[in-house]
Formats: C-alpha cells, structure tokens, sequence
C-alpha cells in the first residue's frame, strides 16, 4: 500500500517570537517493512536554512532556526510511504522469563541484541515503577510465552483504559495515567512500554500514523487523521513484534512508521524553542491517503 | 614588610623590624609580640638547631590503624613536616589563633563563599578554611602527578570512544549496558567530534591515602570539576600567613595552572578572523560555588556569563553586549551536562543555550569539558578501568581505584550482596538522590531491604570498598591545638597541546568531625591549602613555559562593553525605583488629605491611582467577608500593605531590592546600603501593625530612601552606558505617570481637576507657593508641572531628557529612534500652557497628547529592551 501523508502544524503566537529553533521528526524512516518513496519539509516563513540529519536512533530529522520576528509559523511534511508491513505473530515463543534472563546478562558486543539493550532502561517519560510490574505481572504469569503474553496486556489496557482526549497532556506521567485509566495512544504506548521495561523487557515506541475509516457515505476529511503512537517489543527469537495498545491490534500496513526511540521525548513531530510569543495556539492537521489502493479499511479507531 | 613578623634568621635585625611593623600592620604586630611566653623578641628555629619541645603535639599521637599525614609509626613528625611543625612552634598558639582570626576575617571580607541548599544560613555560607596546610614532599608529589596524567589522559580516550566509533565496546573491553542505561549518556551528543580530539580540558580526581601509604583513587570529576578555584584561594589567604616558610619550603606555586588551560583552550578554539573571546558559563548566584566561579573569571581575565547572556546564530554562539553581539569561541562551562540546551538536552533548562549542541557538532564553538563528559564519573566503570588502560594505553594503571563493584555483572552483585556489611553501596550512575549507604551501619531488616532493590536494579549500584582515610592535623580553635580530621585530596590536571599538566596541589578537604567518614563540603566539611613541595633540583618556574605559540584572547576589560543582562537589570532597576517613588507619593498624598478631612479631590486622585496601577480597590483578605465599597482611608492602606498585586508600592520596593541583589557586584557599598534599608523597611512594614501614623511614616522614610538613591546616581556614578540605562529607566517610568497624573488631575473628562494633588504629586509644594503666591490655578500649575523645561519633575522635561539620553546610547541607532519624543515636545511647546486647558477642545487635544507620550514610552522602552538586552532586532543581529 503507498500512502500520502500531509502534517501540517501552525502556530499562532499573541505576540511575535524573536528567535525561534526547531527539531523535525517528520521524515518517515524505512526498513524492510516500508520505504519513504519521497518526502518535502515547507516552513513558513522560511528559515535561512534546513539542516537535515540523522538522530542517535537512525531516525532522519530536520533542524532550523528563525532570526527575524514572526507571528506565525507553519510547517509542513509531505511524504509517500510504500509499506508493506504484515501484521505477524509468532506462534511459538520462549518463555519470557528466559528473554528477561538472557537481556540481565551484561551485553558486550555490538549486535542486534545489544542494540536492542538500549531499550531496558528508563527513559524521560518512562520511569520504571513497581505499580506498572504489578499491572503486567496478571499477563506475564510464570513460563507464559513472551508473544502471547505481551498481546495479552495489549488486550488488558485496551479494555481497562478508555480513550480520552481531555484527561492528559504531554506531561501527564504514566503512574497518573495508570491512576485515571484514560489517555490518548502516546499515554496507552508508554504504560505499555513501562510495563514491558519493568518486567527487564527491551521496548521501544513508535511514532507514526494510522489511516483512518470515514464514516460510510462521507468523503474522507483532509487533517482528520493524527499522529499516531504504538509499540515494539524485542524477542530474540523473532525481532521486534510492533503491538498498538490503543486499537489492541498488531500493526500492518494502516500503520506507517516515522520514527522510534525510547519514548516520545526522543521522538517529538515538533521540539522547539522559542524567545517570546506569549500564549500561543497550536493546530495540526494529518491527512492519510492511500494512493495505489481503494481497498476498505477495517481500523476504525485512531490517535 | 610580611616577613616582619615570620621567622628570620638573623635576630639582629628583628626588633627594628617590629617597630617598623608597629605602623603598618597591626594586626599582625599583635601576632608576633603576644605569641611568645617569655620576650616578644624571639628568633625563628633554624635547620642545625634540634627540634625543640613539642607542647603542640603533645595531644596529637598517631593512630595505629590509620596513616597519619604529619606524624610517623614511631610518633614523630615527618621529614616534610619538621620545618612545619618548628615554625608553628616558634609562633605558639596564641600566634597562631590571631592567624586563624586573620585568615576569618579576610574570608569574609573576600567574601568566600559556599552556598548550602540544606542550610538554614542559606546562601553564601562563608567558606570553611583550615590555618594549617597538607604538606606533601616533592617525591610523592611525583607518583601522583604522573598517576593523574595518566588517568586523565585514559578517561579522555574513553570518553571519545563512547561518543564516537564505541570500539571499546565492540571489543568487549567495556559493557554496552554501561552507558545504555547511563542517564548521564547524551545520545544527541554521540558522534559530536570534540577539537583537538579533547573532551576532557580540567579533570579532577578525589584521591586518598590509605594506611600503607598508598594513595588510592576514589572517584573522578569529569563534566565541570569544582574546587579548583578554592584551592587557589586558600593559598592567598593561608600563604599570607606563612609568607616566608612557603618560601623556605620552595612550596609549589599554583597560579599559572588556570592561565596555561585558558591559552590551551584559545588554542582549541575554532579560528576566524578575531582575537577567541573565551567566557565562563555559570548557572548564576544560587550556585553552590558561584564564588568560585566569579574567582576565577576574574583570575582567567574572561568574562562571566549566564545561559540567558548568550544567543545562538547560524551556527555560532554569541555574548549579547549593549554594543551588540559578540562571537564566543570558547565556552569554559560550570553547567552540568544535561542543563547546557533545552533545546536537544533537557527541555526544561533556564540555564542553558537553545541550540547549544548544534553549534558543537558542527564545529563553531569550543566546549570544555565537551558536553556529555559526565558520564564517566560513573563508578561503574572504575572496575574495568585497569583492563582498559592497558588496552588503550598499553601500560599499566598508575594509581588503582578503591575497589568498587558494578552489580550490573552477575559475580559482582553476588559479591557486593556477600560482603555488604564492609561495603559502601552507591549509585552507579554517579547521582546524588541518595547519599551513599554504609553497609555496616543497617539492621539486618535494612540490609535486606537493600540488597532486595540492588537485585531488583542491580546495573544502578556500585557497591565500593571503605578507604580508611589518612589523618592529618587541624587547627582547633576550641582547644587551641592540633586536632586530628580524616582528610582527602582534590587533584586537577588541564589539557593541553603538549598533554595533561596537574595543578601542583589541590584541594584538601578535612572531614567536620573528628570521626565522620564523608568528607563532603555540601555536609559541613572543611579545606586546606595543599603545599606541594619541590624537589631539591627543581627550579621553581615563575611564568609558564610557552610551548605553542598561542593566540592572544579578548578578555572583558578590552572589549570594555556591559553585557546585555547587566543594562537590563539597571534599566528595571531604575525602573521599578521610580514606579514605586510615584505609587508611595500617590498613596501619601492621599493618606494626608484623609487625615486632613479633605475629600474634594479623592475622585480624581482615585482615577490616577487606579489607571497607573498604584491603588486597588479589592482587600483580598476581606473580600469574602463584605461586598461594600471601601471607605478612600481603608482604599489607601490596603493598596500600601498588599504585597501581590503587580503596581502596588511594595511589590515594585520588592523587585528594587531583588533587582539590586543581582547587581551586588555592580553596586558600591554605600547604594547598597540604602537597597538594605529599603528592603528592611518593607520587611518591617509589611509585618507591623498597619495603623495611618505607621502607613505616613513607612512612607516617609522609604521616599527618603529612594530620594537618597537618585542622588546617588546623581552625584557618584560614572556616565557609563549603565548609567544611561538607569537614566532612561528612570525618565521613561516618571513621564508615563505624569501622563496619566496630568490626564486625571489637571484635564479630567469629568469632575473638576485636582490641583492641590497634582503639585503634590509632583513635589512642588514649596516652588509653587513661592513662584505664584496663591491658592492652585490651572494656568499656573500647567506652566510649572507640564511644560517647564527646568522642573525635573515636569512633564516636557522628561520627554526631552529622554530624547537627549537615547541619542546618547552606544551603537548606530536608526536616525528617527527620539524622533516621536522630540515631535511630542514640539508639539507641547505650541501653545501657552494655560492655553492647553481653556476649553474642552484644547484638554481633549492635551488628553491625546498624554495618551500618545505615554505609548511613545512603551515603544521606546520595547524597543531598548529587543536591541541592547535581547538583540531580536534583526538589522543588529550579524555584523
């Protein structure tokens, strides 16, 4: 399936912002499951220049800055994705414990494995708790399968957590969302990320977007779609197994992929600073469009 | 004329030398004459003469399970000591307590200070400083030299490995998970390419001896080292009081350590066409060591700047300047890692530089040490360290760290959980949340419960050996006596184009109690000056060998500009005097005509009050209570004492006294008393019964104080750029009160004017009475208050002061920067001033023209603030 993607984010600050730096994390990134065909960065007003590059992750980013006053600020991410992603289970598995134990041991080289290591630790937004071991432990009972298991606690926070644009914001911390059962995907992708850490599970989180379904007999809206977040867990027998807790679904080619890293701060759309503006209104638009393909969609539910 | 009363050879000479001491320097007369039992004339020890009693020392015995740093096994002093111990002798200890007492007063003069987060004395907490040295003989000194270029050396390589190709790790020599679960591991730093190859430009390693003899390496310091700074002020204020044995010892002399890393770092530095302007980034005042800090700018030549101070541009950093942006080479940081950019390092940094981190990677500013280096201060890595340094370096290990475990690895943690009860368990990552835990000092209960949350995390503990920590004397001042302290040993080493050179000495730093074993300055230990001594060919160099041929550095004198932050904090300083000078006069002229049954006026004083912000009609603490209107006296009193809403007088009194406090460097000692006495006016104010004869006097005395200020910057300020900064603060905040005054008194839209408030306001009570001998008229009272030229308190005269000080301003300003102030007088001088309020249609003209002065001010005042203190004005940006 190829995708077109348009993101666009626009500022509106009460009053002029002097100087202004921002971090992209817009680019699509590829891997054997999809491939980003084309993709253009539009900033306005334009920066001297934009500064494209590599993150520590191999995600591609894009860094600028403005010197001159300015009111407003748009910024807009145009990309074709080609994604091929099937969304595989393994139907065998090791038992997690044994993941966990051979993941304590100290790693040494420089393989997929030890990369995978990166994602044990805590992170900024994803403090190891014993509240989260506790709610994961119900699915990781003694000598279950890791895949199993792990589609297991997708299910659970699906049904225990509702979905709730107005209960958090980007700083809520996932013991609060824990707390309240409500959230929206990048809360629902760092409890289960938390989750699988604290068990001594390597997890990382994926930004991306998901094609969304408009309702029957309406054309489909252009921004209605959003950013999107979900989840990848390592098992060294298979490699990462991508889980979507807010849609309790494996992600396969509704999902397309941006960015990972160990959790949303690694991996912002938008990061910036900036001096002045005051109060300022953010709005983002993400418009999803298959283009080689008419086929129904069967996800329904996003964000 | 020190060496007056230190040890001379020749007793001949001595006397006359006290007489000659008698003028000079009494203090220290005093030491010399009341030291001795018997006769104030006494000759210092010599070498040939055999050591004399010793009632000092008769206390101090050496322990037998500790190495002690002065006395021997068989209980006498050392070889390094014996001259030390004589000396002190000879002086005695009622010498040495008036030594202590000097050294006490000139901290405190200096004004040495360690800030104390957990200390009820709060900020600037003076510094806590032995009278006796550490000594160490030339040969030791030597070993541990050697060890600390070889361990900085090490670390560095390390550390350029970790942010970049990571062999280390692909070859098995260091655990990946070492820095992958390190939150002191910046990921948006890896593959930065540091210049020269050097991360690390001041390495210090806390060092201690152990009861062999041997020192051991406890930890390292290797983002941005503290102590350096102290070290070189104790050997001014401890050398002072042994001039001449300093020199009979051939100490080693320290002061040409910090010169030869600044001209290592202009080396470093990225090379355009001007002279590298080098700058020392602090966190600011609240620091722990800002002292230290501010010493050392000072000592290096380089200026000393804030996060905000600085601003990054198309891939360069620049120090903002009233004469506009300077580009900075080299940053010497006391930032700590993660807080240097919340751009790509933590988001919610005040102290940092947006965009810091972009200008490193792409090679258009020097950091030292490179961002990131904290992570190797972490005791995980100290295990492997030995293994490591035969890898990179193909030798051996100088000086071994104390035994340390990272639990990260399997044996290690079942080791550390063995032998806990020896142990002390840390954090491995090297962060302070939790101090370290002794091992032997838990129930078993606690024991457990540690060794349960180790297990749980182990790759976040270090479990580490005990040093049992060398003794060295101190001056006890109780006793008047040596006492016995645990001591430990700061070492520094500085990158340079030739290798690491190490400071000669160091700070020691003396544990508080006699028996405690954590030796943190943070918990109330103590320092020592750190003597090294040279070795018997060693000629003492006096300047620092010129290996390079480096290049000459700006320091802050030549390029003589104010920094930015500076000029704003005067502009708002005098800003915020003014604004509370117009509020205290507005409420008394209120306050006195309540007390003088005199209401006709209270509307329209009531009007003025209201639109500058200076009166509030709301009493939040009776709020709920009642819902009538307050009579004008409680209106008054409650606008005096409400310290919360934004242009009551004790709020902008507030941000006077807090503004003056981050210029205490700027500010001459007699002004910052006057800025004391208003902030203890206010204190006592505000905590005081608030009675109407309380309020008149508050009022009076505070008016004085802010008078006494303006004549101040009158008569005793040099006409420097900050000086007009204040000037324009000052006149900008008067006129646009006087435009609001004028507006509500003189011209109101409805009601009758208020003169008799508007001449009082404006403190002409006395002019107007003499120069018109009657009773307020509207002719009279608009000649004097809105269009004299000569009455500082008029209007015109500040519309014109202020267009005379903007033309003044440094830099090329845009040719019509005063023209709306010098139109807006022009425009004043039209008429007659008793024309101006005729008839409705002139005070309506007048009305606009009040109106359009005080937006004049706003934009002036905005537009300052974006080209000197904020530089966004984009024609100024890059020159």
């Amino acid at each position: 399936m190829i995708y077109r993607i348009e993101h666009l984010t626009q500022y509106a600050y009460g009053s002029p912002v002097g100087l202004s730096f921002q971090i992209a994390h817009l680019h699509p990134r590829d891997d054997e499951e999809q491939t980003c065909l084309s993709h253009s960065l539009t900033v306005d007003p334009s920066p001297e220049h934009i500064d494209e590059g590599q993150d520590y992750f191999g995600n591609k980013l894009a860094r600028f800055e403005l010197i001159s006053p300015h009111a407003k600020l748009a910024i807009t991410a145009t990309s074709e994705v080609d994604v091929r992603r099937e969304p595989n289970t393994p139907a065998e598995s090791e038992k997690w414990e044994d993941v966990r134990q051979y993941f304590a041991e100290t790693r040494w080289g420089q393989d997929a494995d030890s990369a995978a290591a990166e994602f044990l630790f805590p992170s900024p937004l994803v403090p190891h708790t014993p509240s989260l071991r506790e709610y994961a432990s119900t699915s990781f009972v003694p000598d279950a399968q890791i895949a199993e298991a792990a589609l297991d606690l997708m299910t659970r926070i699906h049904e225990d957590f509702e979905f709730d644009s107005t209960a958090t914001h980007v700083t809520t911390s996932i013991e609060t969302v824990l707390e309240i059962r409500r959230g929206v995907c990048q809360d629902f992708a760092h409890l289960m990320i938390g989750c699988l850490r604290a068990l001594g599970l390597p997890a990382r989180y994926v930004s991306g977007y998901l094609l969304t379904q408009p309702p029957p007999g309406q054309p489909r809206l252009v921004g209605a779609d959003a950013s999107h977040a979900w989840v990848a867990l390592y098992i060294p027998s298979h490699g990462w197994l991508a889980l979507d807790p807010t849609n309790n679904i494996v992600p396969g080619d509704k999902h397309v992929m941006l960015a990972w890293g160990r959790d949303f701060s690694d991996v912002s759309p938008l990061r910036g600073v900036i001096l002045g503006g005051g109060e300022h209104e953010v709005e983002v638009g993400v418009t999803v469009t298959p283009i080689a393909s008419q086929e129904q969609d069967e996800v329904d539910v996003s964000d | 004329m020190r060496s007056a009363v230190t040890p001379m050879r020749n007793s001949a000479y001595y006397p006359c030398l006290v007489a000659v001491c008698i003028f000079t320097f009494p203090l220290l007369l005093a030491a010399a004459v009341f030291t001795s039992d018997a006769s104030p004339v006494r000759h210092a020890p010599s070498a040939e003469e055999p050591l004399p009693r010793m009632p000092l020392l008769h206390r101090y015995t050496a322990p037998a399970d500790r190495y002690d740093e002065l006395l021997a096994a068989n209980g006498k002093p050392r070889a390094h000591w014996e001259k030390v111990i004589k000396h002190l002798e000879w002086m005695g200890p009622r010498a040495l307590q008036e030594s202590r007492e000097a050294v006490q007063r000139q901290i405190a003069a200096n004004g040495v200070t360690y800030n104390v987060y957990a200390d009820p004395r709060g900020a600037d907490r003076p510094w806590d400083l032995d009278l006796l040295p550490q000594v160490l003989p030339a040969e030791e000194w030597d070993e541990i030299a050697v060890a600390i270029r070889q361990r900085a050396t090490l670390l560095n390589a390390v550390l350029r490995d970790l942010y970049g190709p990571q062999k280390l790790i692909a070859e098995g020599q260091l655990p990946a998970s070492i820095i992958q679960g390190h939150p002191g591991f910046l990921r948006a730093c890896h593959g930065i390419e540091a210049p020269g190859g050097v991360h690390l430009h001041l390495y210090a390693a806390d060092i201690a001896r152990a009861p062999d003899g041997h020192w051991w390496v406890v930890s390292d310091r290797t983002q941005a080292p503290s102590g350096a700074g102290y070290a070189l002020e104790n050997r001014a204020l401890i050398g002072s009081q042994f001039p001449e044995l300093l020199r009979k010892l051939r100490v080693q002399p320290l002061n040409t350590f910090f010169q030869t890393l600044r001209d290592s770092l202009a080396q470093w530095a990225p090379r355009d066409d001007e002279a590298p302007l080098i700058v020392l980034l602090t966190p600011g005042m609240l620091n722990e060591t800002y002292f230290e800090h501010a010493y050392l700018a000072r000592h290096m030549g380089i200026p000393l700047v804030e996060g905000q101070d600085l601003t990054v541009r198309n891939g360069a950093v620049f120090l903002k300047t009233l004469a506009g942006l300077r580009r900075v080479h080299a940053i010497l940081r006391r930032v700590d890692d993660s807080w240097c950019d919340p751009m790509e390092l933590r988001s919610e940094s005040a102290l940092g530089v947006p965009g810091l981190v972009d200008v490193a990677r792409k090679g258009g500013v020097l950091i030292a040490n490179a961002l990131g280096s904290g992570l190797i201060e972490s005791g995980a890595l100290l295990g492997y360290l030995p293994a490591v340094c035969e890898h990179v370096l193909g030798e051996e290990l100088a000086m071994p760290s104390v035994a340390t475990w990272w639990c990260g690895e399997e044996p290690a943690l079942e080791e550390v959980a063995e032998r806990i009860n020896s142990l002390v368990i840390k954090n491995a990552y090297g962060f302070a949340a939790e101090g370290p835990v002794f091992g032997g000092d838990l129930d078993a209960a606690a024991r457990e419960a540690l060794i349960r949350r180790i297990h749980e995390q182990p790759r976040n503990f270090v479990g580490q050996e005990m040093v049992r920590m060398s003794r060295v004397p101190v001056w006890g001042p109780q006793n008047a006596s040596l006492e016995a302290r645990l001591t430990g040993l700061r070492v520094y080493a500085a990158a340079t184009p030739n290798g690491y050179i190490v400071m000669p000495g160091g700070l020691s730093r003396v544990a508080g109690l006699q028996d405690a074993r954590v030796i943190t300055i943070q918990r109330g230990g103590g320092s020592k000056d750190t003597w090294v001594l040279a070795g018997a060919q060693e000629e003492l160099p006096l300047t620092p060998p010129r290996v390079v041929d480096y290049p000459t550095i700006v320091t802050e004198h030549d390029h003589g500009s104010l920094a930015s932050r500076t000029g704003d904090s005067m502009f708002w300083l005098a800003r915020y005097v003014e604004r509370a000078d117009c509020a205290l006069r507005l409420l008394r002229c209120g306050l006195r005509q309540q007390l003088s049954a005199d209401d006709a006026e209270w509307p329209a004083l009531l009007v003025a009050g209201l639109r500058c912000g200076v009166i509030t009609t709301h009493d939040a603490a009776f709020a709920e209570v009642s819902a009538k209107p307050l009579t004008p006296q409680a209106t008054l009193l409650v606008s005096l004492k409400d310290g919360k809403f934004p242009g009551g007088p004790i709020n902008n009194l507030r941000n006077v006294v807090r503004l003056a406090r981050t210029l205490r460097d700027r500010l001459a000692p007699d002004s910052w008393r006057i800025y004391n006495r208003l902030d203890r006016l206010t204190t006592s104010w505000m905590r005081g019964a608030h009675t109407l004869s309380d309020a008149l006097e508050f009022l009076d005395q505070s008016l004085l104080a802010l008078i006494t200020l303006s004549g101040y910057s009158m008569e005793h300020m040099t006409r420097d750029a900050g000086w007009r900064f204040q000037s324009i603060g000052r006149r900008v905040e008067r006129m646009q009160f006087l435009a609001i005054a004028l507006e509500a008194l003189l011209v109101p839209d409805k009601g009758p004017p208020a003169l008799a408030s508007l001449i009082d306001l404006s403190d002409a009570v006395l002019t107007y009475r003499r120069r018109y001998q009657r009773a307020p008229e509207g002719g009279p009272v608009a000649e004097l208050i809105l269009t004299d030229r000569d009455n500082p308190r008029a209007f015109l005269y500040q519309l014109e002061s202020l267009a005379d000080h903007v033309g003044l301003l440094p830099g090329q300003l845009p040719a019509d920067t005063c023209t709306p102030l010098r139109l807006l007088a022009e425009q004043l001088l039209t008429r007659k001033p008793e024309d101006w309020i005729n008839s409705s249609v002139q005070t309506a003209a007048l009305r606009t023209l009040l109106q359009e002065s005080w937006q004049a001010g706003n934009q002036l005042a905005n537009f300052l603030q974006n080209r000197y203190f904020s530089h966004l004005d984009a024609r100024t940006t890059i020159s």
